[in-house]
């Protein structure tokens, strides 16, 4: 297919930027790829059991925006639980007390281990474990505050807690390797210079960390979004609930789970841009 | 050299090592070192890999915890409190409090990367001494002039040659003001065209009577530089001395062996 081109027949001007020789599998692969894509749109576009109307209207209807910054705030409230309490949970996993050792160990199985919708289930239903929350003096009838379980763990607080305590246990493996992944010469420098470990560990080791820890984490906040809608099973408020509720009277399933997937989207997206940009200064002094 | 016209001719012990010992696992890496270094001293550890060199400058600023023995700084001890004539472990805190005292220049530079030049220098007199910032700016571009590398404060380390990042490393070690400068090896990870100016600054330090111990392949740097030459192997210091004599005339086969070896 190509011959051998003498320079009087190379073009010196170059109009456009050359371009690659195309093979039919290209073509076909294209093609095929297109005639699926078409079919689907087709599919649903003109699908007459899917109203169209409905999806529009209930796109911004006030139970379906509530339920939306309900599910937003539960995952950032859950997100900054996991951060913190895994931040804690690796540092303690790593630090030289056996004791502290075991107890980071022991959370991680038990909250990675049982299945979030369980975990979910037992926040919800905490009351049947505990009618009251109080806190005393210990070993002593001396009462600080007490409360409902009910009135204090809401379907909300559950949700937060439920999705915060699991997501910790992940956050502390994805922490506790990056800062594995930060070379020992960075923390002996700073031992050197006469730095505290926890001064070595918030001024240069966990700053460094951070740009190996970000990647997962914004992962993480992704499926955490979406976990939250588990928490429709112990009527959390959020944008699941609310759509399924929508759809309980009008039975419009489909269009209702079309207009949560549509909100699911456009957070995940904006997530996606906060990330790359959170990224971006995190990578000051490294070139690539 | 007029250097050493300019050091005080009373003899002052900076740091005194006694029966040192360290072992990793099996492998006793220091067997009982003794060791005295001066005030403004220039001593040089030269030896083979793994005869313990690194070791036991680590054991200075307590980066390695010593099995046995007493390294002393100024007639404190390092890492332990004399109580009742028997040594007990400092706190953590403490030893760290030591370590100010105490300067160290890495192989691997281990410069801070997401920090600037300035920013390096800058981190340990701020967060460490608490000394007001714009103090040590300045000290710090003061320091950066003397390694010659003033327009570099808003750079990168990755920006910078590994001569450059060696320089910088030398000048964040010197802004704490410390009384000793420990050099691990700091030009072996150098291109060789770059070994020149970082010897160059070590020079230039040693000069203003900075105690230092440099463990060194720079034989050359060793003879100019160094008031005495140690030559360890097998975890004990074979053979100490001034350099003429270390590397001239040496009175251990296992010191003709390696001088021989390095020179070929």
């Amino acid at each position: 297919m190509s011959q051998v081109l003498t320079p009087k027949d190379v073009p010196l001007r170059r109009d456009r930027q050359p371009y690659a020789e195309r093979h039919w599998g290209t073509w076909a692969g294209a093609a095929v790829a297109m005639a699926i894509v078409a079919a689907l749109i087709a599919s649903l576009a003109t699908n007459k059991n899917l109203d169209y109307g409905v999806i529009t209207r209930n796109l911004t209807a006030g139970p379906v925006l509530r339920g939306l910054l309900t599910t937003f705030v539960m995952s950032i409230v859950g997100m900054v639980i996991g951060l913190v309490l895994g931040t804690l949970v690796a540092l303690a996993r790593m630090s030289s007390n056996r004791v502290l050792q075991a107890v980071a160990f022991a959370y991680i199985w038990f909250f990675r281990g049982v299945p979030l919708l369980v975990q979910l289930l037992v926040w919800g239903n905490l009351g049947l474990l505990f009618a009251t929350l109080s806190l005393r003096i210990p070993f002593t009838q001396i009462v600080l505050v007490e409360a409902n379980t009910n009135k204090v763990v809401t379907a909300t607080v559950a949700a937060c807690l439920g999705l915060g305590l699991h997501e910790a246990a992940y956050m502390a493996e994805i922490v506790r390797g990056g800062i594995l992944a930060v070379d020992v010469g960075q923390g002996e420098a700073a031992t050197a210079l006469g730095m505290t470990s926890s001064l070595a560990m918030r001024r240069i080791v966990l700053p460094q960390a951070l740009r190996v820890i970000i990647p997962p984490t914004g992962n993480q906040f992704i499926s955490l979004l979406k976990a939250s809608s588990l928490v429709s099973v112990i009527a959390g408020g959020d944008l699941l609930t609310a759509v399924e509720n929508i759809s309980a009277v009008n039975y419009r399933t489909m269009e209702l789970l079309a207009v949560a997937s549509f909100w699911y989207l456009v957070i995940v997206s904006v997530l996606s841009i906060g990330q790359h940009f959170l990224e971006r200064r995190l990578s000051r002094g490294h070139q690539r | 050299m007029t250097a050493q016209l300019e050091k005080p001719t009373a003899r002052e012990a900076l740091v005194r090592l006694s029966g040192v010992r360290k072992s990793f696992g099996d492998h006793e890496v220091l067997r009982g070192v003794d060791l005295q270094i001066d005030r403004g001293e220039v001593l040089c550890l030269i030896g083979p890999s793994g005869s313990g060199k690194s070791t036991l400058l680590r054991c200075i600023n307590e980066l390695e915890t010593v099995d046995d023995g007493v390294v002393f700084l100024e007639d404190t001890p390092i890492g332990h409190i004399a109580e009742g004539g028997r040594l007990r472990r400092m706190r953590p805190r403490m030893v760290a409090r030591q370590r100010r005292e105490i300067g160290m220049v890495f192989q691997r530079f281990n410069l801070f990367p997401h920090m600037t030049v300035l920013e390096n220098i800058v981190e340990a007199p701020v967060r460490v001494r608490r000394e007001p910032i714009g103090e040590v700016r300045e000290r710090a571009q003061g320091l950066l002039e003397r390694v010659g590398l003033s327009t570099h404060a808003d750079h990168y380390p990755a920006q910078l040659s590994g001569g450059q990042q060696q320089r910088v490393a030398i000048a964040r070690a010197l802004a704490m003001r410390p009384k000793l400068m420990l050099f691990d090896e700091p030009t072996s990870a150098l291109d060789p065209e770059l070994v020149g100016e970082v010897l160059d600054v070590m020079r230039g330090l040693a000069r203003t009577g900075m105690t230092m111990v440099v463990v060194t392949h720079e034989m050359g740097f060793a003879r100019d530089v160094a008031d005495r030459i140690a030559f360890m192997d097998d975890g004990t210091i074979v053979e100490i001395g001034d350099p003429a004599t270390v590397l001239g005339n040496p009175s251990h086969q296992r010191t003709r062996t390696f001088l021989t070896a390095i020179r070929r």
